[in-house]
């Protein structure tokens, strides 16, 4: 077990490394920073003198020999747009968006797993055709769309909630939270809404094939035959035998939701990470870019980590290394 | 249900409440404002990054000494008044009893502070010493006159002070631009003192009001960060926001029918150009002969193609079927009205079978292959005006591509000379602003032509611009910037298409002044008598 684990983390650090290689390659093959964020009045002593203030005046692998460097030391460098630490921006950022990706998961498993069950269960129904149907839209709607329409109804026709922005937000271990406010769950209703429809759907439509492929099975009729109730049968033995694949795809779904809720912030002015790399890529802020993309690394392999961890929890078959 | 009944009675009074905001009432409560941007301010120390999104935040925070009216003339600010004494002294006169909101009060020895602080900003991305480095040496000879020395006859140094905000010189040595953000240095003169600061999401303002100009109506200002075009016009249909900037073309034409809100628009000092390669004497990366074969010299280095290329051009059908009239087509660096521009100096008329004789002339009577370049997220429809310009061009002959690219990549590129016939915009404070940076031969230890991507280059040209640039006199000056300006456009340095219009919307019952500058100043908000 623990070799597992070391054996993953140094994965890791290889990813990572590889990545912050493509990165800094990538970002000055695009273009050069400083002819982005120079005043456009600035002549050509002024440029000269904003490149070496950025340290952008050195060959590529010696400013990538320091950063690691520095990276070593706990330092990702400062943002070339803010000149704060890039960390420090991120982690102001961060809690916006894991909130809003938090609750987006949460109503993918709160709308999702009960509506595939139905659908599951009474297959030929008109509500469980409806839901399937329905669910049809979820993941082929554009979120930028969907997210439009909730504020033109929402918002602009109907009045009730707000149309951008995080709102009120309250402090709890040192952090700015929305949901702690009235005000600030009104302001996320309509973005975790637009963020989880895909996952909604996609979490729908597994559970009902799974509810669906296990249904006709032995140990459903046994379980049955037996006399328990179908409550019982649903839920504690269907239930467990269909849970891996959507524990799987929740997981992955989370890392996603919070990569790529660009589109969900940028249409609702959620000032999140997503937007914070969108317009650092814009502006070719390579410290931002790339203590972000490290982050999202890690991000994704703690929560694979945890996934195959929770394999072992909800089935007893799966054994990490199998005892070799 | 008592509950929920609960939640509905709070959006319905914050519903109320936006109503409220809306008919401009005058309850103390709706005396607060909330201000949309398109795009977030990097910091709040207003000499960090030379950025319109900071400067747009730094007006209602801090004064300069001298200001811009709505038509970009200079007008006094904390400088009542500006003379030159000699070839190479700048007097100011001061405003008096002006406080900071340290409750400092303002002097000359802030003036002095200040532009001793500007080139010592560290890790700026873009320094305010462009403004400042002129001034050679400072005087203060009493607490309301600054002497200011340039190395010879200055004549912008107006236009430059109306870009530098000042601060209190109580912030003492080497004020921080992270003590800024945090608002304990965010001391100003401004209309406005900051009250809290969210990078990249929200400004919270409360009024200041000890300021010298006239009152703002609003006690409370907020500044929402909204970049994407569809939320801000949102929001502001929504009545989240009351006033909105860089309203979409595409919105603007919905709203103006729309009587929930109102629109004020004016023309910008952004000029929408295209440059044609002069760096080469042989051959230009993306001109080609008629069927793709390689030339040996450059065509565009022929007057008369440049004149066939510009003469191609149907200005008013781009601004009309392309810009949706958000714009106005020209034929020279500035609109009527402004100082600078040449009267009866017009964009030449649309004239098919002039620019293929021209063609012929020049030796091309099959026409060229082109690829006209242009950046797809920079400038209002930038991809769609380069479309529009290639099928042009096509109709006189010269096979046009069209290529856009993404602008940090495309900037790069334009830098190193990569295109041969391109788009860009250029924002300019006042008419010699152009001449000196886009059309004089690029010369980096001058600083001029620094953005001269095109290398155009004439003798005759920078002669006369040397000349303008070292006469006092404003209407000698006027008079040799016409005349500069008419043989720029002669010559087609470059090709002029049209300048951007600035249209800001706000909620009905509102009024504010649209201004040239793009600068959104809600002190300008009033409610409509």
């Amino acid at each position: 077990m623990t070799t597992w684990i070391f054996r993953r983390l140094i994965q890791a650090i290889f990813v990572v490394l590889a990545m912050t290689v493509i990165v800094f390659i990538g970002v000055n093959v695009i273009g050069d920073p400083v002819e982005i964020l120079i005043s456009p009045q600035a002549d050509q002593a002024e440029r000269a003198r904003a490149v070496i203030a950025l340290g952008l005046d050195r060959p590529l692998w010696e400013q990538y020999g320091r950063f690691l460097w520095n990276a070593v030391q706990g330092d990702l460098g400062k943002s070339f747009v803010f000149n704060e630490p890039a960390l420090r921006l991120i982690a102001q950022r961060m809690p916006a968006t894991m909130e809003l990706a938090v609750t987006a998961v949460l109503l993918s498993i709160v709308l999702g797993i009960p509506l595939g069950l139905y659908a599951g269960l009474k297959p030929n129904s008109f509500a469980g055709r409806s839901i399937m149907a329905g669910s049809i839209f979820g993941f082929s709607l554009p979120s930028f769309w969907v997210g439009l329409m909730l504020i033109m109804v929402f918002a602009v026709q109907l009045g009730w909630l707000p149309s951008t922005g995080r709102g009120q937000t309250a402090t709890l271990f040192g952090v700015q939270w929305s949901f702690l406010t009235r005000d600030g769950l009104a302001h996320m209703l309509m973005p975790a809404l637009n963020l989880s429809l895909g996952n909604i759907a996609l979490v729908l439509r597994l559970t009902r094939a799974g509810v669906r492929e296990n249904m006709p099975m032995d140990y459903v009729k046994f379980a049955r035959a037996k006399g328990l109730s179908p409550v019982r049968v649903v839920f504690v033995h269907v239930m467990k035998n269909i849970t891996i694949p959507i524990v799987t795809v929740i997981g992955l779904e989370f890392g996603s939701t919070v990569a790529f809720a660009v589109v969900t912030e940028s249409v609702f002015a959620w000032p999140g990470m997503g937007k914070l790399i969108i317009d650092s890529i814009n502006v070719l802020d390579r410290p931002v870019i790339v203590a972000y993309l490290m982050m999202i690394v890690f991000l994704f392999i703690t929560i694979n980590l945890l996934v195959d961890l929770l394999y072992t929890v909800l089935d007893p078959r799966v054994r990490l290394e199998s005892r070799e | 249900m008592l509950e929920r009944k609960g939640e509905w009675m709070m959006l319905k009074a914050l519903a109320g409440a936006g109503m409220a905001l809306l008919l401009g009432a005058s309850l103390a409560a709706a005396q607060s404002v909330t201000m949309a941007m398109s795009s977030a301010p990097t910091s709040v120390d207003p000499h960090y990054h030379t950025f319109a999104p900071n400067e747009t935040l730094g007006v209602h925070i801090y004064d300069r000494l001298i200001e811009r009216d709505p038509l970009n003339n200079l007008i006094p600010g904390l400088a009542l008044s500006w003379k030159l004494i000699d070839d190479s002294t700048w007097e100011l006169k001061l405003r008096q009893g002006v406080k900071f909101h340290d409750g400092s009060e303002f002097t000359a020895a802030d003036v002095a502070y200040t532009f001793a602080r500007v080139p010592t900003v560290v890790n700026s991305p873009g320094s305010f010493s462009i403004y400042t480095k002129t001034v050679v040496a400072m005087e203060t000879p009493d607490p309301y006159t600054v002497r200011m020395k340039t190395n010879g006859i200055y004549p912008l140094l107006p236009v430059d002070l109306s870009n530098v905000f000042i601060i209190p010189k109580n912030l003492g040595p080497n004020p921080a631009t992270e003590d800024f953000n945090s608002g304990k240095n965010a001391a100003g003169t401004g209309a406005f003192r900051l009250t809290a600061y969210k990078q990249g999401e929200r400004v919270e303002l409360e009024r200041n009001d000890a300021w010298w100009g006239p009152k703002p109506h609003w006690q409370h200002l907020t500044i929402r960060i909204i970049p994407n075009d569809g939320a801000r016009t949102a929001a502001l249909l929504a009545g989240d926001v009351q006033l909105i900037e860089f309203v979409p073309t595409a919105d603007a034409a919905r709203l103006r029918a729309d009587k929930r809100v109102a629109l004020s628009e004016i023309a910008s000092l952004r000029l929408i150009y295209l440059w044609l390669d002069r760096s080469r004497s042989g051959p230009t990366p993306f001109i080609t002969g008629p069927n793709g074969e390689a030339l040996t010299s450059n065509p565009l280095n022929d007057k008369r193609v440049r004149q066939a290329l510009t003469m191609a051009i149907n200005r008013p059908a781009i601004v009309e079927r392309v810009m949706e009239g958000a714009a106005y087509p020209i034929g020279q660096f500035v609109d009527k009205g402004t100082w600078g521009h040449v009267p009866g100096l017009l964009p030449p008329g649309t004239d098919v079978a002039k620019a293929k004789a021209l063609l012929a002339e020049a030796g091309f009577p099959q026409g060229f292959r082109i690829t006209l370049h242009g950046p797809n997220d920079r400038y209002v429809n930038d991809g769609k005006i380069i479309q529009a310009v290639g099928q042009m061009w096509s109709r006189i002959g010269v096979q046009t591509t069209v290529d856009a690219i993404t602008w940090p990549n495309y900037i790069s590129r334009a830098n190193k000379q990569d295109f041969s016939a391109y788009l860009l915009g250029w924002g300019f404070g006042e008419a010699t602003n152009p001449l000196r940076s886009l059309v004089y031969t690029y010369s980096p230890p001058k600083g001029w032509g620094a953005v001269n991507r095109g290398r155009y280059s004439n003798p005759a040209f920078d002669g006369l611009v040397d000349r303008l640039m070292t006469t006092a006199d404003d209407a000698a000056r006027e008079g040799l910037v016409r005349e500069a300006t008419s043989l720029a456009m002669e010559d087609v340095a470059l090709i002029p298409l049209h300048l951007q219009k600035n249209i800001w919307a706000m909620r009905a019952g509102l009024s504010f002044v649209a201004r040239a500058d793009e600068d959104t100043r809600v002190m300008e908000l009033r409610p409509t008598p």
